[in-house]
């Protein structure tokens, strides 16, 4: 068999106080892989991706990203809850990539993607600026480094987002929903840049409404809907040949919206 | 296609007469009006104010440099930084209390705030003065245990420490409310993003949020520097050599009362102009990223002082 998956998702349930916003969530992510979670609004989607994150605590079930537990350890046979520092340590493997970018605004470009590669992974100043300026200019931004997120457009403020997640050299790049927030002329270059990373064989989770970018990029696609992935299979199984009658109906509504324009 | 050409023709027309009209800007009589109205109560009142020889300018000239003086001055400044600084202090450590899941210490905090903010600063002052009158020693050791060392509480509340006591506690329960608005003005997005990097919550704060939450904090924190210049002359009470008891010392021999409070009031409002020159600085070093341009320490130091000169761009 293959080794071990990059993201191994396990029974997981999460509550937000009685409500079950994730019902008995399974999902395995093989390194190298692309995997789009699409559904309807409400459906759980930033919940699990915040959840492999552990920016949302999970009641039940276990997240594992390259074979280390997320947020928990494992002491005689329970799982323990990590506070602030461990779990800190715990993500080390994961970066993520907002819908609103969430840029540090006091800090400039250079200073957004260097300050975790420094203070965190403990980098030398110069490696890290060097690493910093060959992402910038792998995001078509080379010559950014010094303005500041204020003086950037929505898809650039998006790319140096990436830049910054990757600058961390993440195992897994998490994106919830990267381009909805965006100018619809400034979100083919966002996907652009994501294609890309794709190419070059990053591990991504990504919550999208671009059905055009999934099925080009996606080696799998799971479906959700109230708080579980009710279709899971290839990007042309779930998003050319889907199974159910929601996956469909839910296709048919957004492609409606998304009329290619003329 | 008639119809076509006359209107093209008619707008060129009328550009035609746009570009020929002049403009003139509105008059406002009633300005002028205010304006002279103002003017000569202002030079009436220059007049009395240089002439009237009640205000004794040249004793007032005498004592602005005098040494006592110059010293109390040196205390009043010397003891407004120190309070800001506990105060400061206290505040970010209240209002991170406030802000925790652990009951206990979201309850001390707002009880600490409710007490020192709500009783009058003058019965702080002179309570700590007077805390031998409720402890006559001070033990220190565990807590219901014969103690370690025991001091005389007259020799350890010196009018200094009780003057930092004092103003320090009741600044810090102002702070408290000031620093937690801002740490309330900072998205959320902020925290988890850098969570989300593997930064620990400590440094979290200290380099995402605290940042952030400086562009609200510093205008209002500018307002409570100079009220603590002010509020320290209420310790003259307890006999402490500031600025005011300097001059009152003066004046209790001299009975030149008005030119020496006069001394002691062009010395309040030097410092306070200094201090609201730094405060500016603050506020554009803080408000890096929200305003377009990035600027370097030493013009931002003077770009208040050379605007309010020159008023450069205004009107715009
Ligand atoms: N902090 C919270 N507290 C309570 N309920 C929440 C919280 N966050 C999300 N929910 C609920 O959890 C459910 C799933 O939300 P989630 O944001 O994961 O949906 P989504 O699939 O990302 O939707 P969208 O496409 O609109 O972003 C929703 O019903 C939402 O109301
Ligand atoms: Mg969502």
């Amino acid at each position: 068999m293959t080794a071990t998956p990059m993201v191994q998702i396990q029974s997981v349930c999460k509550r937000f106080g009685e409500v079950e916003v994730l019902s008995d969530i399974d999902l395995s992510v093989a390194t190298g892989e692309v995997c789009c979670l699409i559904g309807p609004s409400g459906a759980g989607k930033s919940t699990l991706i915040r959840c492999i994150n552990h920016l949302e605590k999970i009641n039940t079930g276990t997240i594992e990203v390259n074979g280390h537990l997320v947020g928990y350890a494992r002491r005689n046979g329970q799982l323990h809850e990590l506070t602030g520092r461990e779990a800190a340590r715990s993500r080390e493997d994961t970066a993520m990539v907002f819908q609103h970018f969430n840029l540090f605004p006091h800090m400039t470009v250079l200073e957004n993607i260097t300050e975790a590669p420094i203070h965190v992974k403990k980098e030398s100043r110069a490696s890290a600026e060097a690493h910093a300026h060959a992402l910038l200019d792998r995001v078509g931004l080379a010559g950014k480094a010094r303005a500041y997120p204020g003086e950037l457009s929505g898809g650039q403020k998006q790319r140096v987002a990436i830049a910054r997640a990757l600058a961390v050299r993440p195992k897994l790049l998490l994106f919830d929903e990267p381009t909805s927030a965006l100018d619809p002329e400034l979100v083919s270059e966002v996907l652009e840049v994501m294609r890309d990373l794709a190419r070059e064989g990053q591990t991504m989770i990504v919550v999208t409404h671009e059905m055009g970018f999934a099925r080009e990029v996606a080696d799998k696609v799971a479906f959700m809907d109230q708080g579980r992935i009710v279709e899971y299979g290839s990007a042309d199984d779930v998003l050319v040949r889907p199974r159910l009658e929601r996956t469909r109906d839910f296709l048919a509504r957004v492609l409606r919206s998304h009329v290619p324009q003329a | 296609m008639t119809d076509v050409m006359d209107g093209t023709r008619a707008r060129e027309e009328q550009e035609k007469d746009r570009k020929t009209e002049v403009i003139v800007p509105a008059r406002y009589p009633g300005r002028w009006i205010a304006a002279t109205i103002i003017f000569v109560l202002f030079a009436s009142f220059a007049y009395s104010v240089a002439t009237n020889p009640g205000y004794q300018w040249d004793v007032v000239w005498q004592y602005l440099t005098y040494r006592t003086v110059l010293a109390g001055l040196g205390w009043t400044l010397a003891l407004t930084a120190a309070s800001m600084f506990i105060g400061i202090v206290l505040g970010i450590v209240a209002a991170l209390m406030r802000q925790s899941s652990n009951p206990i210490l979201s309850v001390v905090a707002a009880g600490y705030i409710w007490l020192f903010r709500g009783a009058p600063l003058m019965v702080q002052l002179i309570f700590w003065y007077n805390l031998a009158a409720l402890y006559p020693t001070i033990d220190i050791g565990l807590p219901f245990l014969p103690p370690l060392v025991s001091l005389s509480t007259n020799e350890v509340i010196t009018p200094l420490v009780a003057a930092l006591l004092g103003l320090g506690l009741n600044e810090g329960a102002y702070m408290a409310e000031i620093v937690r608005s801002g740490l309330l003005s900072v998205d959320a997005g902020q925290r988890e993003a850098a969570q989300s990097l593997g930064m620990s919550p400590a440094h979290t704060l200290r380099r995402i949020i605290l940042p952030q939450a400086l562009r609200v904090i510093v205008p209002p924190t500018g307002n409570e520097v100079i009220g603590m210049l002010k509020a320290t002359s209420l310790v003259s009470i307890l006999a402490f050599s500031d600025l005011l008891y300097s001059v009152q010392g003066i004046y209790g021999r001299t009975f030149q009362t008005i030119p020496l409070l006069i001394v002691a009031t062009i010395w309040y409002l030097v410092a306070a102009t200094l201090l609201s020159l730094v405060q500016q600085y603050l506020e554009r070093r803080y408000g890096r990223g929200h305003s377009r341009r990035a600027q370097d320490g030493m013009s931002l130091l003077m770009a208040p002082l050379s605007s309010a000169l020159f008023r450069r761009g205004a009107g715009k």
